[in-house]
């Protein structure tokens, strides 16, 4: 247990020594991790597959490398931009200080992975923290054992092995690690862990970055074209055996388009899997014999309308259909993360809404619908992390979109520079001059009229001030200025802060 | 209700009039909670508010836009946006120090995202806490608003619900409840919190407007305020140069007798009287060091020559008394500040420039002033918070309405044009892989993505 410490210390050293700062460090250490992906790509997807049976190929490659590549060569482009201080919007009082706000490194990172994309979900946060210049403890997910070996194996061989270290463990393992102190905790994971890992970093008043689950709704409007939605729906419902935190996870729709809804679904499942969905080398299975039996338990006392299929030695379970749900059964009741979808009817998009603001924020949400008005008036009127209208899962693939949840789907966002500013501390830098001391004369007590009248005028924003009204101002700035001046300061002093004053004015202007 | 703009503005221009009406009343509450003079509070509680709700009322139509982002190849014709959705339920807990400011700026930017807020002031400040009880239901509407008051464990109470967000302004410990309480709902939280800010002076500076500066930031509301500079940092010359330029600034700003001044304030409480009284033994009085308990007076106070093992030196300040530690040079004061938690703020005295930035960037801080003392808070275009022990998030300006909005990733794409999504669907093919891979790939500068 000591490991730990040791382990965190080491890092926390490396980071103090300043040798992660540098942005051509963090560069060199990005395309080693580049590189590692590269190199090892037959290594990832193997493990992948032992660990979820994803293909060795198209599947994983799309969903987990893929991603990373694209993260790595975005952040490799942008960090000079990224990292650079951003100048400021000054007051008259300090148009002639420097004002901006510089980014840098919070210290030592802790991310937490989950199983259903090792890889990515331990990759993504990573390059975003290496990118502000941290030091990252990475901490892969102990479910995917295939994943998490690799990565301990593979880090330390490209990257500095002071500064990023990988943990493995399990449980305690884990509770031990948040015990130590970090400067930030990127945790994916389920709702109930999220409380855990937030009370831990509660003690040592760490933040974090907290990307959880939940039931992501999918409503489908009936004036909407349902064979390409439900081709959608099946595509992001059934990818990693429903395994995925933003699978679309039931269906809303009138009860007069749930059959069609159904066949539809069964359609596009036989032309993506074939007519044996189980001999079909692109469907994957779930992840272990706890989550198989989770799963299978949903099925009880249900009406299943296709599927529900399952073989417990292999932990397969076919993608499955259930119609009329009702909102209290157990399926209704917590994130499903498995091939099974349940469709809840209902006669309006009001009701829809209201069953949605209903229950709790979701991670992502969906909407079907060839009327533009009503895909607008559900994201006003609803909360989720995420909303993608007319799809399903696309928007984690624009790394422009923060992507996190909201409310028990969690807290905070990264992707592309998201992740650079979660992992950034953003330093608010104010340099004055030490001349010029006369301005700064009418904050000093003692206090008088004249002082606040003065105070007023310098630091009041006006409401809606006009360009012309600006010039006045700054005209009356200088006049007042040098009034001051008079009035307090010496005339010669005057004569010397003068032309600052007007440096100040035209700078103004 | 709380969602159109209209709405917003219409709650924001009513913070504005309570402003106006109550100016005077906020001025006596405040001069009898803490006697603060009637200069700082109008400055403080008063204008700068005034400033952080124009600023919003300027804006406000720009900031709830929807933000459109740059989109990929593959999602040129869908519309990409960030929608800055409400949280719902806010719970804003102020300290007593600015008891004002530091709820209203918050609740600025609450209202302006859209949520309905609670509102804690702080039951030390009673006088404020009375003020805002009472009258705050005038100005805003009851249903969306409402001011709870109370000592410790009807906010222990409080905090048992679950809130959409929490803005907590005090102390370290207390942050650290709260964050606790907030995980058992997974409620994101806001921690303004404090430490000690150290002032770092160099050998070559402008000795009387240092003085000036440290004073003025040092006494002001008899130094209760986080961003005061905590402890000076320089040279045993140094230290000789400035006694007398700061005796000089006292007398300039408070006359002979500060207790007599109208412009210097009192210890808000019995409690934080005595404890800044234990820490008159640190260190040599070298200025002030006069107490009066039945006022809550201190006089404004310099400590020489203090120990980093003085009790000064173990908890912030939080009063009229600066202790000044002596250091052998730049790197060691660099040292010195690194070897403690990091502090809201940081500041550098120099005439040059190039030590000021090696202070900048060889320290880690909440914010950053150099050659002066608090002003980077006044600016409503600088992020305020801390970092580490000082705090997490940050506000004013367009960062409180950051703050209290959720940044939902938005993407509403075609209906139509579903042969371009043939690749992504199975049964996989590497020819499909190939074409997925150039279209959502992002290509280092240099080679060119267009099909």
């Amino acid at each position: 247990m000591e490991r730990m410490q040791q382990v965190v210390g080491r890092a926390r050293a490396a980071f103090r020594s300043g040798r992660s700062r540098p942005l051509e460090f963090r560069m060199q250490q990005l395309k080693a991790l580049e590189r590692m992906v590269q190199e090892k790509e037959k290594e990832i997807l193997a493990a992948l597959k032992a660990d979820l049976n994803k293909v060795c190929g198209p599947n994983a490659y799309s969903h987990e490398i893929l991603g990373v590549l694209g993260e790595l060569a975005l952040t490799m482009e942008k960090l000079p931009s990224w990292a650079a201080p951003q100048a400021v919007k000054k007051n008259l009082l300090t148009m002639r200080d420097e004002a901006y706000i510089g980014y840098e490194p919070l210290g030592v990172v802790l991310v937490i992975g989950a199983w259903n994309y090792p890889f990515v979900l331990v990759m993504q946060p990573l390059i975003g923290a290496i990118a502000a210049g941290n030091a990252v403890v990475v901490k892969p997910s102990e479910v995917s054992e295939n994943t998490a070996r690799l990565v301990a194996e593979l880090l330390p061989q490209y990257l500095d092995k002071e500064l990023y270290p990988v943990v493995t463990g399990g449980v305690p393992e884990t509770t031990e690690l948040l015990t130590q102190r970090f400067d930030h905790i990127l945790y994916t994971g389920n709702t109930a862990v999220g409380k855990i890992v937030m009370a831990a970093a509660a003690k040592h008043l760490t933040p974090v970055t907290l990307e959880l689950g939940g039931k992501s709704p999918c409503y489908i409007d009936k004036d909407c074209d349902l064979a390409v939605a439900c081709r959608r729906i099946t595509w992001g419902k059934y990818m990693n055996c429903g395994q995925t935190c933003i699978a679309p996870d039931y269906i809303l729709c009138d009860p007069s388009i749930q059959s069609k809804v159904v066949e539809n679904i069964k359609a596009t499942l036989k032309e993506f899997y074939g007519e044996d969905v189980k001999s079909s080398p692109d469907y994957e299975r779930i992840v272990n014999q706890r989550h198989f039996k989770r799963v299978k338990s949903l099925l009880e006392g249900q009406k299943i309308a296709y599927g529900g299929e399952t073989d417990e030695a292999s932990c397969f379970i076919a993608p499955t259909i259930l119609t009329d749900v009702s909102p209290e059964s157990k399926v209704m009741e917590e994130e499903i993360f498995g091939p099974v979808l349940p469709i809840v009817t209902v006669r309006s998009v009001d009701e829809a809404i209201e069953f949605i603001n209903g229950r709790e924020k979701p991670l992502a949400l969906y909407v079907f619908s060839n009327n533009k008005q009503l895909i607008k008036r559900v994201i006003s009127e609803t909360s989720s992390g995420g909303v993608t209208g007319n799809d399903v899962i696309m928007h984690f693939f624009l790394s422009t979109l923060p992507f996190g949840g909201v409310g028990h789907s969690g807290m905070g966002a990264y992707h592309g520079k998201h992740s650079f500013e979660t992992f950034s501390h953003r330093r608010a830098c104010l340099i004055k001059d030490l001349k010029m001391e006369s301005t700064n004369k009418m904050r000093y007590p003692p206090g008088s009229q004249k002082k606040v009248d003065w105070a007023k005028f310098f630091l009041l924003k006006r409401f809606n001030k006009a360009r012309i009204g600006l010039f006045v101002l700054a005209l009356l700035g200088v006049v007042a200025a040098v009034m001051i001046k008079v009035s307090f300061g010496s005339l010669l002093q005057c004569m010397s802060d003068l032309p600052d004053l007007f440096f100040a004015t035209a700078a103004l202007l | 209700k709380t969602r159109p703009m209209e709405y917003r503005v219409a709650q924001l221009e009513a913070l504005g009039r309570f402003l106006d009406d109550k100016k005077q009343e906020i001025l006596e509450a405040t001069e009898l909670d803490m006697g603060k003079p009637s200069f700082e509070a109008f400055f403080s509680e008063i204008l700068l508010c005034k400033n952080e709700l124009n600023v919003t009322l300027n804006n406000l139509c720009q900031w709830m836009k929807d933000e459109h982002v740059d989109k990929n190849l593959v999602m040129q014709l869908d519309s990409a946006f960030i929608r800055k959705d409400p949280y719902g339920v806010v719970l804003i807990i102020a300290p007593w120090n600015y008891p004002i400011h530091l709820f209203l700026v918050p609740l600025i930017g609450a209202i302006a995202a859209g949520n309905c807020a609670i509102i804690k002031p702080s039951e030390i400040s009673k006088n404020t806490e009375r003020l805002i009880a009472e009258t705050l239901s005038c100005y805003l509407d009851s249903d969306c608003f409402a001011v709870v008051t109370g000592g410790v464990p009807e906010t222990t109470r409080l905090l048992e619900n679950k809130f959409d967000y929490i803005f907590f302004t005090g102390s370290p410990p207390v942050g650290r409840i709260i964050m606790t309480a907030a995980a058992k709902h997974l409620t994101p939280v806001t921690l303004e919190l404090g430490g000690k800010n150290p002032c770092y002076v160099s050998d070559t500076c402008d000795v009387t407007n240092v003085a000036r500066r440290v004073a003025w930031g040092r006494f002001f509301n008899a130094g209760q305020t986080c961003i005061a500079p905590d402890y000076l940092l320089c040279t045993i010359e140094m230290q000789e140069k400035l006694m007398p330029a700061l005796r000089e600034a006292i007398t300039e700003f408070f006359g002979p007798n500060p207790r007599e001044s109208p412009d210097f304030g009192r210890i808000v409480s019995d409690k934080q009287f005595q404890r800044l009284r234990a820490l008159l033994g640190s260190g040599r009085v070298a200025i002030g060091g006069q107490t009066d308990e039945a006022e809550r007076y201190i006089a404004p106070t310099v400590l020489a020559d203090v120990l980093p093992s003085d009790p000064a030196m173990q908890e912030e300040v939080f009063g009229p008394i600066l202790p000044i530690v002596v250091i052998a040079n730049m790197d060691e004061a660099i040292d010195f500040i690194n070897a403690r938690p990091r502090p809201l703020a940081v500041y550098a005295f120099s005439c040059d420039s190039k030590i000021v930035n090696q202070v900048l960037e060889r320290t880690s801080s909440g914010g950053f002033c150099g050659n002066d003392t608090l002003m980077h808070a006044s600016l409503t275009s600088l992020p305020f918070g801390g970092i580490g022990n000082s705090g997490l998030g940050k506000y004013h300006g367009k960062f409180t309405f950051d703050t209290f909005s959720h940044h939902r990733g938005c993407l509403h794409r075609n209906m139509g044009l579903e042969a371009l999504n043939a690749p992504r669907y199975p049964p996989y093919t590497q020819q499909k892989l190939g074409l997925l891979t150039s279209a959502f790939e992002v290509k280092r500068r240099g080679t060119c993505t267009l099909l």
